[in-house]
């Protein structure tokens, strides 16, 4: 047996938990149908805002209909990526430190951060990652600018990090459920706040910008993507997002064991 | 001659009797919501976010044009977008999603084995919650004044007409989504239906954008469905310039679809409990 930790262990608990969530999704076939319906609404209504948009105008604070349109894949193609594996195992999370049942994770011979990370994976919100990527690659044709050979990697990796940053900033909140108990708002408002991340932030005032930056990382999970493929990202900006990546991964690996220590347990 | 009086005194110890029903769970509302503050407070802060993303896109594209769109300012979108946000927390009826674990739970039960129609507990209760929201959104109206700067020259009767209309949205919103909900009597899989009704209110309501800014044939649907009513039309009576004939008329209309929908709801209800087996309890 290998020893605890290391990132291949890591992996290969994770393929273990997805096989699992996998094989039990697949016994509700007719929720993929479901999903693609909502999705296909959830699409038909991000056109028919830009169409609004468009309608008015030929570009907006400097970004073209292509531009946007790219963005709005970027941003259900995040969304999916949330929906799928980070959300369903904080709100999980978050149910078992109100009930108590977090203890039968804690006994369990690894790492407890990876453990309450990696239970939950929602395979059909796949959906949305396939259409988001769809979106993103017609936009990205319709683009005039073009792209380069490199972008595609840019992307991928700007992408990843503000995965990262998405998943720190709900497990950072959801260890606060160790002291608040009660965090039923937080799926709602996080979805709220979300929804600003269909539009550049550019566009957002100073301090709202800001706060989508560094409060609640959207603009690190849509945006900078966005300007990979849209010949906007600088290395300055790519290099924040790394190095604010990495940050945010070492606070939030503090915080868990932190808040792990006020962690009474409801069943004992 | 005796017997017709004493019907008539009955009509009236059960109108009281129903009125009494309806002021109690108002208070009972008011009471038990003021308790989650906290939870009131950041649930609404996250609805905030929807209006706050449309103004800031619309007022870009103002600014950009030299700052109007269809003859609609930076400053009357701000304050069409703030005006919203007390609308859209007056429209927070039961929702549909709810009578799934209603039924599932048998909590329906207890609600048949009383003597009043069931929607009264859920006009009442949500009616009390609005006036819990209204306290609470005060601060948040300031807050967004002060960072939008909104333009608003409201008339007194544009006021009045405000202050009902916003009872008249609640009340259409109500049953409409009352109707809806009862769908889950005949279907488990009642997402994808709320979901388009939703997306409907959503486009053709004023909820995404002043209605005017809309294509015409939209503009004309809308003009047809209840949508607009629950959100265009009450807020437009505040910051709009609406005519006087045009104020009465919009809470003619209002009255017009509350009373349909609430026939709508007495006829639905009537087959929807028939396919009811109680589970659970």
């Amino acid at each position: 047996m290998p020893t605890r930790g290391g990132p291949l262990r890591t992996l290969r608990l994770f393929w273990v938990f997805f096989r699992v969530g996998a094989m039990n999704e697949l016994q509700y076939r007719a929720n993929f149908i479901v999903q693609i319906f909502q999705s296909a609404i959830a699409l038909g209504t991000g056109l028919a805002v830009l169409a609004l948009v468009f309608s008015q105008t030929g570009e907006l604070n400097g970004w073209t209909h292509a531009e946007l349109l790219a963005v709005m894949g970027v941003h259900f193609l995040m969304g999916g990526i949330i929906g799928m594996a980070i959300q369903p195992n904080m709100e999980r999370l978050m149910d078992d430190v109100r009930r108590g049942t977090l203890d039968f994770t804690l006994t369990k011979p690894d790492d407890s951060q990876v453990l309450v990370s990696v239970r939950e994976f929602r395979i059909w919100r796949a959906v949305d990652v396939v259409i988001g990527a769809g979106v993103l690659a017609y936009a990205v044709s319709q683009l005039q600018t073009g792209i380069t050979v490199a972008d595609p990697f840019v992307f991928a990796l700007a992408l990843l990090l503000g995965a990262l940053m998405i998943y720190c900033f709900w497990l950072i909140l959801t260890t606060g459920a160790f002291w608040v108990v009660r965090m039923d708002q937080i799926a709602e408002l996080f979805e709220g706040v979300y929804q600003s991340g269909r539009w550049p932030v550019t566009i957002y005032p100073g301090w709202l910008a800001i706060s989508l930056t560094y409060l609640v990382p959207v603009a690190f999970a849509v945006t900078v993507p966005a300007e990979a493929l849209t010949g906007r990202l600088t290395v300055e900006t790519l290099a924040l997002a790394a190095g604010f990546a990495i940050a945010l991964l070492a606070f939030t690996r503090w915080f868990w064991r932190f808040g792990l220590k006020h962690y009474s347990g409801a069943s004992a | 001659m005796i017997a017709r009086a004493s019907v008539g005194v009955r009509a009236i110890a059960s109108a009281r009797a129903l009125v009494d029903v309806y002021l109690t769970e108002i208070r009972i509302a008011i009471v038990e919501q003021f308790q989650y503050r906290v939870g009131n407070y950041l649930y609404m802060i996250g609805m905030v976010a929807e209006p706050v993303i449309y103004l800031v896109v619309w007022t870009t594209i103002a600014n950009q044009q030299g700052g109007q769109v269809d003859g609609i300012t930076a400053g009357d979108f701000a304050a069409y977008y703030i005006v919203w946000t007390l609308v859209r927390n007056m429209n927070i009826i039961f929702t549909p999603y709810g009578w799934e674990e209603r039924i599932r739970q048998g909590e329906l039960s207890g609600m048949l084995l009383r003597p009043i129609h069931p929607i009264t507990w859920d006009l009442g209760y949500f009616a009390g919650w609005k006036f819990v929201v209204i306290v609470l959104w005060l601060p948040i109206a300031f807050v967004l004044g002060l960072l939008f700067h909104p333009v608003i020259d409201p008339t007194p009767l544009d006021i009045a007409v405000f202050g009902l209309a916003i009872w008249g949205a609640y009340l259409i919103r109500s049953v409409f989504y009352w109707t809806v909900g009862m769908i889950t009597f005949w279907t488990t899989r009642v997402g994808p239906i709320f979901e388009l009704f939703i997306t409907a209110e959503l486009l053709l309501s004023g909820r995404l954008v002043p209605l005017t800014l809309m294509p015409d044939w939209a503009q004309r649907l809308a003009d047809v469905l209840p949508f607009k009513y629950s959100f265009y039309f009450p807020i437009e009576a505040l910051v709009g310039n609406l005519s006087d004939q045009d104020l009465y008329a919009g809470l003619a209309m209002q009255l017009f679809w509350i009373v349909l929908g609430s026939v709508v709801v007495r006829i639905v209800w009537r087959f929807a409990v028939r396919k009811y087996g109680a589970v659970g309890n």
